[in-house]
C-alpha cells in the first residue's frame, strides 16, 4: 500500500515540475540505461541545473 | 439509443448556451448575476470543443494518431519527452497564461459588458482556439519548429526575416506596456511597492536555495517562497501605516520606471538560477492557484455585474482608451480572444511534449478556451464594481483631475452616480491613499478581486490583503515577462545584428551581450518612460499599439496556417484559418489607418501631432503639456508612435502578400508541396 501512495505521490510531483518545465531526472536515468548505456549519468544536481540553464537560454516562453 | 441520447444532450446545452446570451444581450434591469456569462461561456465552449475543434482535428487538419511525434522520433529525455497529454496541457496553459488576458477585458469593460463578452466567446472559438491548435500541429509535423523556422520554410527566406522583425518589435511594446501596468499600480502606493520589492530578496533566496541547498526541490521552495509572499504583505500593510517607513516606499512614476529599467537589465544579464528561473516556478504555481481560487470565488459568490451590458462610449468617446467599438475592441482584447504570441509557444516547447498528434486538440484548442475563460473571468471582476469607481479608476487625471471631489463630478457628467465619499472609502477600504486613474487593469482587476474573495474569506482588512495580494499576483509575472522578455529581445538583437556583424553572434561573449541587452533594454525602456510622463496616462497610448502588434503577429500565424493548408491540397477548409486572417487584418488595418490619419487628435497621432505644432507656432501651451519643451515632446513622441503604427501595418500587409504568393505558387503545383516531416508509423497507438 505504502509503495503504491509513494508511486502516486512520485508520479504527481514529476507531473508538476514537468508543468513548470522541469525534466524527470528518473526518467531521464532510465533512458539513457536503455538507450546509451556507453554514456555517463549526471548526478540530480547537475541534471537540475543543466536543463534550467538549457530551458531559459531563449528566454523561457513566457506570454504577455 | 445512447447516441441519441448524446445528440439530445448536446441540443439541450446549444439550446441552454443560446437562452443564457440572450438573457445577457436583452438584460435591461440595474444589474445582472454573473451566473448568465459563466453559463453561457461554459455551454459555447464545451460545444466548440466537442464540434468545432473535433471537425478541425479530424476533417480540416486529419490529425493522425498512428503518425509518430517529433517526441517519440527524438526522445533523448531532455527536450523531447512523450509526456501525459494532461501534464502538457498544464504546461503550455501556464506558459500562454500571463498579464494580458487579464487586463484587456478590464480595459474594454468601459463599452460595458456586452461588447467585451461577445468578442472573447468568439473571437477565441473561430480565431484564437485555431491559431494555436493550427500552429501546434504545423509544428508537430515539422519536427517541433519555431513559428520563425516555418515561416522560412513555408514563406520564403525574406519573410522569415520580416517576420523576425515583427515580433522584435511586438516585444518592445509587449515589455513596456506590462512595465507600465506594474508602474500604474505602483505609484503612490507604499503597501504594493514593498510587497513587489520583497519578491527579489525572496526569489534570491529561493534561488540559492535551490541550486545549494535542495537541488531541484521546486515544490517544497514554491511553498516556502509563498509562505515569505504572504508574510511581506503583512509587512506591507505595516509599513504603509508607519510615518517613518512608509514615505521611503511612496514613489512616483518616473522613479518607479528607472527602477524597472534598471530592474530588467540586471536580472537579464544575472544568471537565471538565481533570479529568473526560482521566481517563474513560483509565479507558475501562484498563477494556476490563483486561477482556480477565483473561480472558485465567483460560483460560490455568484456576484452582480453592476456594469451595463452597453455604455455610451461604444461611440468612440470613452476616457480608458479613444476610437470605436470597430475596431479597437478587437484590438483591446487582444490575449484572451486571440493573441499572436501564443504561436511562438505553440512552436516552442510544447510541440516536442506530445505523445499523440490527436493530443494536439485538447492542448492547442482546450487550454486557449481556459486563457480564456480566465479573461471573461477578469471582465466579470471589473463589471462587479460600482461603475463610477471603475471609471475613477481608469480615466486618465486630464479628464478627472486628482481630487475625489473632481473626479466625482466628472463622473456625474457621464451619468454614472457616484460620491467623493465613495471614492475615498474604496481607496481607505483597500488600505491605499487614493485609487483614482490607476489605469492599467491590474488595480481594477485587483479591486473586483477583492470584492470576491473577500466575500469568500472575510473579515476585518481582508479587503486591503486580497487587494495586495491581487496586485503582487500580477507583478510577480509580469517581472518574470520583463525578464525573460529582455533575454529573448537580447539573443533576437544578436542574432539579427549577426547578419551584418558575425562577432555579435556569439551569445556567450559579454560585449555582444551587454550592448544587445542595453539595445533591449534602451528600446522598451524609452516607451515606458513616455508611457508614465504621459498626461493623458500612457495606457491610452500604448495599449492601441500593443493590440495592433499582438493581432498583427496572429495575422502572420494564421496566414501560415492558411498557406499551409493550400500546400496540403485541403483548400476545401481553407476557410477556417482565412477567415480570422481576414478579420484579424481588417482590424489591425483599420485601426493602424486610424491611429495614424485619423483627423481625431484623441485617435490620431497625426493629427495630435498637428494640434500641438499649430499651438507652438503662437508661443502657446496646450494642457496638459506645461512647457513649451513639453510641447516638444509631444509631438516627438506622436511622430514615434505614429512610425510605429504604420510599420506595423506596412509588416501584416508585407506578410499578406509573401502568402498569397506562396498559396498560388502551391496551387499551381499538382501535389502537396507542405514541408512535413515524412510520416513515420508508430506501433501500438490510440485508435
Amino acid at each position: 500500500m505504502s509503495a503504491r501512495v509513494a508511486r502516486i505521490w512520485n508520479a504527481l510531483v514529476a507531473a508538476t515540475r514537468r508543468i513548470a518545465g522541469i525534466p524527470d531526472y528518473d526518467a531521464y536515468v532510465a533512458h539513457l540505461k536503455t538507450h546509451h548505456p556507453e554514456r555517463a549519468i549526471p548526478n540530480e544536481t547537475d541534471f537540475f541545473a543543466e536543463r534550467q540553464q538549457a530551458r531559459y537560454r531563449a528566454g523561457g516562453g513566457r506570454c504577455c | 439509443m445512447s447516441a441519441i441520447a448524446s445528440k439530445l444532450g448536446w441540443l439541450l446545452l446549444a439550446l441552454f448556451g443560446a437562452f443564457c446570451l440572450a438573457t445577457l444581450a436583452l438584460h435591461r434591469g440595474e444589474t445582472i448575476s454573473a451566473f448568465w456569462l459563466l453559463a453561457a461561456t461554459l455551454a459555447v465552449f464545451f460545444i466548440a470543443y466537442r464540434f468545432y475543434a473535433r471537425f478541425i482535428a479530424d476533417e480540416a487538419l486529419g490529425l493522425d494518431a498512428t503518425r509518430a511525434t517529433p517526441a517519440v522520433l527524438r526522445n533523448d529525455g531532455l527536450d523531447y519527452v512523450p509526456t501525459d497529454r494532461w501534464v502538457v496541457f498544464g504546461h503550455h496553459f501556464a506558459a500562454i497564461a500571463g498579464a494580458g488576458p487579464l487586463v484587456g477585458p478590464v480595459l474594454a469593460a468601459q463599452m460595458g459588458y456586452l461588447p467585451g463578452t461577445l468578442w472573447i466567446l468568439f473571437g477565441v472559438i473561430f480565431a484564437g482556439a485555431v491559431q494555436d491548435f493550427m500552429i501546434l500541429f504545423l509544428s508537430l509535423r515539422r519536427d517541433g519548429r519555431s513559428l520563425g523556422d516555418m515561416v522560412r520554410m513555408e514563406l520564403g527566406a525574406t519573410a522569415g526575416v520580416v517576420a523576425m522583425i515583427g515580433v522584435l518589435m511586438i516585444l518592445f511594446i509587449v515589455l513596456a506596456v506590462l512595465a507600465l501596468v506594474v508602474v500604474k499600480a505602483l505609484a503612490a502606493s507604499p503597501w504594493g511597492t514593498f510587497t513587489v520589492a520583497m519578491t527579489i530578496p525572496i526569489a534570491l533566496v529561493m534561488g540559492v536555495y535551490l541550486r545549494f541547498m535542495r537541488p531541484g526541490r521546486v515544490l517544497e521552495m514554491s511553498l516556502i517562497g509563498l509562505a515569505l509572499l504572504l508574510v511581506s504583505i503583512w509587512l506591507g500593510g505595516k509599513i504603509a501605516a508607519d510615518p517613518a517607513f512608509a514615505p521611503v516606499f511612496t514613489l512616483d512614476g518616473r522613479t518607479l520606471a528607472w527602477l524597472l529599467i534598471g530592474y530588467g537589465f540586471l536580472a537579464s544579464v544575472l544568471p537565471v538560477w538565481l533570479l529568473l528561473a526560482p521566481r517563474d516556478y513560483l509565479s507558475t504555481f501562484l498563477k494556476i492557484g490563483t486561477v482556480v481560487l477565483l473561480a472558485v470565488g465567483i460560483l460560490v459568490v455568484m456576484p452582480d455585474l453592476k456594469m451595463p451590458a452597453l455604455t455610451q462610449f461604444v461611440d468612440g468617446t470613452g476616457p480608458v482608451f479613444s476610437g470605436s467599438l470597430f475596431p479597437f475592441l478587437f484590438i483591446t482584447i487582444a490575449c484572451g480572444a486571440v493573441s499572436g504570441w501564443h504561436s511562438l509557444i505553440a512552436s516552442g516547447t510544447t510541440p516536442k511534449l506530445l505523445a499523440n498528434e490527436k493530443d494536439a486538440r485538447l492542448v492547442g484548442y482546450g487550454a486557449m478556451l481556459v486563457e480564456a475563460f480566465v479573461a471573461i473571468m477578469a471582465l466579470i471582476a471589473a463589471c462587479v464594481l460600482d461603475p463610477g469607481v471603475y471609471f475613477a479608476m481608469n480615466a486618465p487625471a486630464a479628464l478627472i483631475g486628482t481630487s475625489v471631489d473632481s473626479a466625482a463630478q466628472a463622473i456625474q457628467h457621464w451619468n454614472f452616480v457616484v460620491t467623493p465619499d465613495a471614492l475615498a472609502k474604496a481607496a481607505h477600504d483597500i488600505g491605499e491613499t487614493t485609487i483614482l486613474s490607476r489605469a492599467g487593469g491590474a488595480p481594477t482587476l485587483a479591486v473586483g478581486m477583492a470584492e470576491i474573495l473577500h466575500r469568500l474569506v472575510a473579515g476585518d482588512g481582508m479587503l486591503a490583503f486580497w487587494y495586495h495580494y491581487a496586485i503582487l499576483f500580477e507583478a510577480l509575472f509580469i517581472l518574470t515577462t520583463v525578464d525573460a522578455g529582455t533575454r529573448v529581445g537580447r539573443f533576437m538583437i544578436q542574432e539579427l545584428a549577426g547578419l551584418a556583424v558575425p562577432a555579435l553572434r556569439k551569445t556567450e561573449s559579454w560585449t555582444g551581450n551587454l550592448i544587445a541587452t542595453t539595445l533591449c533594454v534602451a528600446c522598451w525602456g524609452w516607451f515606458l518612460y513616455q508611457g508614465v510622463v504621459d498626461p493623458l496616462g500612457g495606457i491610452n497610448t500604448l495599449w492601441p499599439l500593443f493590440g495592433i502588434a499582438n493581432q498583427m503577429l496572429a495575422a502572420i500565424a494564421l496566414t501560415l496556417a492558411s498557406v499551409c493548408l493550400v500546400r496540403m491540397k485541403r483548400e476545401k477548409y481553407l476557410w477556417i484559418a482565412l477567415v480570422p486572417t481576414a478579420w484579424l487584418a481588417i482590424c489591425t488595418l483599420t485601426a493602424g489607418w486610424q491611429k495614424v490619419f485619423s483627423t481625431n487628435p484623441a485617435i490620431g497621432f497625426l493629427a495630435h501631432a498637428r494640434r500641438f505644432a499649430a499651438a507652438l507656432d503662437q508661443n502657446q501651451i496646450v494642457t496638459p503639456a506645461k512647457s513649451l519643451a513639453e510641447m516638444q515632446r509631444v509631438i516627438r513622441n506622436d511622430y514615434v508612435d505614429a512610425a510605429l503604427a504604420a510599420a506595423f501595418s506596412l509588416l501584416v500587409v508585407a506578410m499578406l502578400a509573401f502568402g498569397i504568393r506562396a498559396a498560388l505558387a502551391a496551387r499551381r503545383s499538382a501535389s502537396a508541396t507542405a514541408h512535413e516531416m515524412p510520416r513515420i508509423a508508430i506501433a501500438g497507438a490510440r485508435p
